[in-house]
Formats: structure tokens, sequence, C-alpha cells
């Protein structure tokens, strides 16, 4: 995935993307590019935080 | 032998004594507190006071012990001001306490609210420069001593809520001389790193941690400086420093900060389910939606309304049908009349009838004979009859009658 990726926008996009497929006031072939942009979207945020390993590194301060 | 009297008397005649010195009547003493009992029925308190070679038992009187600013328990150094008395009913000699102040806190304590007042007036404690830290967050320093418990704590919180984010020890001194200045370049260091979403900075707590250093101005104005939001996790959740008042945020614990600064993997888990679930029951009723529509279509106005022109064309071809059909039948109604009068009228003209009222058809070679012209003597006439015929030969021709 990409090093950039921005969970919370992603998952803000997610959500607004929802929002839009619920409200169903598009025809069907936008319904489904707008449903696929979705699932791409949520298995995105789930890679995420699947693939979430804690890093710990520790810098040094000179006084310790 | 002196005269004997009552202990009453005994205690009282001690106590008289005890009084009427001027200096046991005002007096200060410093020590530590123990067998505290706070009575809490009346508001006293029954304590003693001890240094390591001796001991005074202590009691503050509700009136008094409402005064005090500090919670006062066993260990806790104190400075106790009040008279020395005796209770005549068991004998012993007491401390009646009036004040008492947390000893060689005062200063600090004064100090302390000099800080806040000066801090507060400058607006470094200001709710609007409150920030709030981000939801999820990508890497938080942790400013804290290396030896504590609260780094564990600190660590494993955040391992188990939100794994996600990378983790940036900065151990330093929270405890000494040089814990302040130990702190604030850490804070420095922390300030020229890239990609720091939030900053924890704290210490564990216990009765005997000294939490002055996160009371240092210089530490305060350090933290206000944050580019990004800092949460304090100082000591316990009754122990307040001026670090705790010029962060964005003061948790009551280590953990607490630790928890502040991110959120629950398996709530944004939860989340991102529903919003899985909500696309697939959006897009399935969305389907829905048009199938009942093409179903509503094929039954609707239009359509219906085009097979109602439909039969309405289908009656009219049957009406006219009928029309044609009935009007085939007229004609040939009337043909039939017509005819049954042509044959009644060819009837009457029927030539059987004609010769039946005795006329004969005269035939000469199978034809009709109309004119005596048309026949000669010597020729064979065949003469029909109603009822047959006579073959007869011609004798004689005679033009008109």
């Amino acid at each position: 995935m990409d090093k950039d990726f921005n969970f919370e926008n992603a998952l803000k996009e997610l959500e607004k993307t929802v929002e839009t497929l619920e409200k169903g006031d598009m025809p069907l072939n936008e319904s489904i590019e707008v449903y696929k942009k979705g699932i791409t979207l949520a298995k995105d945020c789930s890679d995420y935080l699947e693939n979430a390993k804690q890093k710990i590194s520790e810098i040094k301060n000179g006084e310790e | 032998m002196p005269e004997s009297i009552s202990v009453k008397q005994l205690n009282l005649y001690v106590k008289s004594l005890l009084e009427s010195d001027k200096k046991l009547n005002f007096v200060s003493v410093y020590g530590e507190i123990s067998n505290f009992k706070n009575h809490y029925a009346s508001g006293h308190l029954y304590f003693t006071v001890k240094d390591k070679d001796a001991a005074i038992r202590c009691v503050m009187f509700s009136s008094a012990a409402k005064n005090i600013t500090f919670e006062p328990k066993d260990g806790t150094k104190v400075i106790i001001s009040g008279r020395v008395s005796v209770y005549e009913k068991d004998g012993q000699y007491q401390f009646y306490v009036t004040s008492m102040t947390e000893y060689g806190e005062g200063e600090l304590s004064k100090q302390f609210k000099l800080t806040k007042e000066k801090l507060e007036k400058e607006g470094l404690f200001a709710e609007e420069s409150k920030r709030t830290p981000i939801k999820f967050p990508k890497k938080i320093a942790v400013i804290t001593s290396k030896t504590g418990a609260a780094v564990h704590d600190i660590c494993s919180t955040l391992q188990k809520r939100w794994p996600v984010c990378e983790i940036v020890l900065c151990p330093v001194l929270v405890q000494g001389e040089n814990a302040p200045l130990s702190m604030i370049n850490a804070l420095d260091t922390v300030y020229g790193l890239d990609g720091i979403d939030t900053i924890i900075i704290g210490r564990g707590g216990g009765a005997s941690e000294d939490l002055s250093a996160f009371n240092d101005e210089s530490l305060a104005r350090k933290i206000y400086e944050s580019p990004v939001p800092v949460i304090s996790g100082v000591g316990h959740e009754t122990d307040f420093t001026i670090c705790d008042f010029v962060s964005d945020i003061r948790a009551a614990t280590p953990t607490a900060a630790a928890i502040l600064a991110s959120v629950d993997i398996n709530d944004i888990k939860l989340q991102l389910d529903k919003n899985d679930t909500r696309l697939n029951n959006a897009i399935n009723s969305t389907f829905e939606r048009l199938t009942l529509k093409l179903n509503a279509l094929k039954t609707s106005r239009a359509l219906s309304d085009s097979l109602f022109v439909l039969e309405q064309k289908m009656q009219t071809v049957l009406h006219h049908r009928q029309n044609l059909c009935s009007l085939i039948n007229k004609t040939y109604e009337k043909n039939e009349n017509d005819l049954k009068r042509s044959i009644a009228l060819l009837d009457g003209l029927s030539p059987l009838k004609t010769l039946k009222r005795g006329y004969a058809i005269a035939l000469k070679e199978e034809k009709t004979v109309k004119s005596v012209k048309d026949i000669n003597k010597s020729d064979k006439l065949s003469l029909k009859f109603a009822d047959g015929s006579a073959e007869c030969e011609v004798i004689n021709v005679k033009g008109e009658f």
C-alpha cells in the first residue's frame, strides 16, 4: 500500500461514498461505480489496520 | 505522707500547670503524621506527630480541620501549631492543633501558585489555544523516564489500542534538579522531528513521587510552543501540575494519556464493517428499487393506456364486422326476396303453364317456330303439348289469319 496512505481521509471518503450510495439517486451504472470505489476504500482501510505492526524507536536525549 | 487527692484533681492540676505556661500556649512543631484517623461523624482529626525519637498525640477539631489545604495522611511531613494540654479523662497530654501545613512544601506550593497565576495571566492556559489530537496518529512521541512504570503503561496501551502508530521514545529525567532542562531538551528534539502527530509527557504517581519538575515555568513555556498537541499524564488523578494546565489535554495518569492519544482499533474495525454492510445494503436496495420500478413500469398507465387503445380498436373492428355482417345479411335477404319474386314471375311466364292452357309449341329441327315464314310445305314439325308431343307434316302454308 501507498506509504502516504492517509487513513483518516480514506475513512472519511468511505463514509461519504456510503452516504452517496445510500441516497440512491444515481443511474445504475454510476451506482455500481460508486459501490466499486467504496469497496476499494474499505479494503484499503482494512488492509492498513491489518498490516499494522507497532514500531518503537528511541531517540537519544543526552540527559540520561 | 501528703494528703491524698482524686485522679481527676491530679490531672486538672497538671493541666492547669501546662496551660499556665506561655510557651506551651502557642507552639509550632514539625514532624511526620502517623496513626491518622479522621473521625468523619464529628470532623475531628486524631493523629500522632512523630520524628525518629519521639511522638506526641494530636487532636484537631473540625473547626480548625476545615481550613487544611492538603490531604493529611500517614507519612505526611507537617508543621502543626497550637497549644499543649492534658486530657484529664485519660491523663494523656496532647497537642491541640489549630493549624497545620505541609512541611517543606510550603515554599514550593507558594511558588506553584505564583507560576500558575503568572502563566494564566499570559494566556498559556487559555481554552481557545487547546488543540484536539489527531484521531488516527501515525507517530506519537513519548517523553518520560526510561525506568518508570509510565513508559510501559503508555507503550502497552498504545500497542493494544492503536498498533498502527509508531512510538518515538524520548527518555528523560523526571525528578531532581536537572529534570526540567532534560525535558525541555527532549521537547526541542521532538519539535525538530518530522511527522510527529502527538506528544505525551508524564510520569507515574506514588506517595513519595516528586512531581515538582513538572511545575517548572520554563518547561511550561516550552510545552506551550509545541507545534502539535501535547497530552500530559503526570502522577495520579489528584495531582495537578503546571504541565497539566499548559498542555492541550490533561490526562489523570500516563495510561489515560495514551488512551486520549489514540483510538481503539477494534472500534474502527467495527466502523469499517458497518460501512461495508451499508455499502452492500445500498447497492442491493438500488437493485431492488430498480426491479420494483421495472415491474411498476410494466403495469404503468402509459403501457396500459396503449392496451386500452388497442382494445378500443378491437371493438371498432368488431363493430365494423357486425355492421358488415348485418349488411351482408340484409343484402342477402333482399336478394333472396328478389329471387323469389323473380321465380314467381318466371313461373308465370313458364311455357308449360301456357301449354297447360291448351297451347302447343311447334319445333322445326329442335327450334321453336315463331313465324310461318320459317316453314315450308312438307316440313316435318314436332308439336309439344303439356303432356307429350306429336310428329307432323306441313300440308299447306298460309300467311295471316
